[in-house]
């Protein structure tokens, strides 16, 4: 195999980083909005749906910058944003709703995580795109 | 010591996800993620193995938080899941967009319930 396929040891190094933070800030969540099993994970929820309107600012911010960090994405999307959402807990705190006898829970709270995380990725993406616009025009008409 | 061990298994998770979703996206000449489906249906799976474990009373409670918070949730995304689908979406996939949720939605839970019925079905 080429050599070329093998990433960098400082990507590797920005993602543990981002990763391990994105995760303790998760896991904080999850001490101050305790849930019972089987009840709502705010938690979680909280989560999946910040971290969802983040990457969309994240990705526009980064594709509209001339020349981003080339650890910026690694960092702050794969392991900051990354560990800080969670899909696994996402399916067993549903499946632990079903557990405990309430399936319209575990419905709901399916159904809100994905629908409000894809609503927030397109609110993050529109809104920094505004804002970026707004500061360029800005910063074009003072000079 | 509840911080290092969701920091090290974060740590870990996040690296294993990037080096299984480029392996698993450069074999496939595909706009469909499917290395971010490998790796959610992968940490669902092994989560649900744990949870079944803990329904079993032998979990030890800091392999959880190593394994389950830490590395499962690192391992496994929704933000790349959201914007992956909110890109396919722009690009006029719509047809991929939906079968990335329904898919994603739909194997994750199955690979959570294949994993708890296992464990609970091992001998404790």
């Amino acid at each position: 195999m080429p050599r070329r396929h093998h990433p960098r040891w400082d990507i590797l190094l920005a993602i543990a980083a981002g990763g391990a933070l994105g995760s303790l800030a998760r896991y904080g969540l999850a001490v101050v909005f305790p849930h019972p099993r089987g009840a709502f994970a705010t938690s979680t929820l909280l989560a999946n749906l910040a971290g969802c309107l983040l990457i969309g600012c994240l990705m526009v911010t980064i594709t509209d910058l001339a020349q981003p960090h080339r650890l910026l994405r690694p960092f702050l999307g794969i392991g900051l944003l990354g560990g800080f959402t969670t899909f696994s807990t996402y399916v067993l705190d549903s499946a632990d709703s079903v557990l405990a006898g309430r399936p319209g829970l575990a419905l709901l709270y399916a159904a809100v995580s994905v629908l409000g995380s894809l609503g927030l990725v397109v609110t993050g993406m529109l809104g920094t795109r505004a804002l970026l616009r707004l500061v360029t025009a800005r910063r074009r008409r003072s000079t | 010591m509840t911080v290092l061990l969701v920091s090290v298994g974060g740590a870990g998770g996040a690296v294993l996800r990037y080096l299984i979703d480029r392996r698993v996206q450069r074999s496939h000449d595909s706009a469909f993620p499917w290395g971010t489906l490998t790796v959610n249906v992968l940490g669902s799976a092994l989560l649900g193995l744990l949870a079944g474990w803990a329904l079993t009373g032998a979990e030890p409670g800091a392999l959880h938080t190593l394994l389950g918070t830490g590395l499962c949730g690192a391992l496994t995304t929704f933000s790349t899941f959201g914007y992956e689908t909110v890109r396919l979406l722009t690009e006029r996939a719509r047809l991929y967009a939906v079968a990335n949720v329904a898919v994603t939605v739909l194997a994750g839970f199955g690979a959570a319930a294949t994993g708890l019925l296992i464990a609970s079905a091992l001998p404790g």
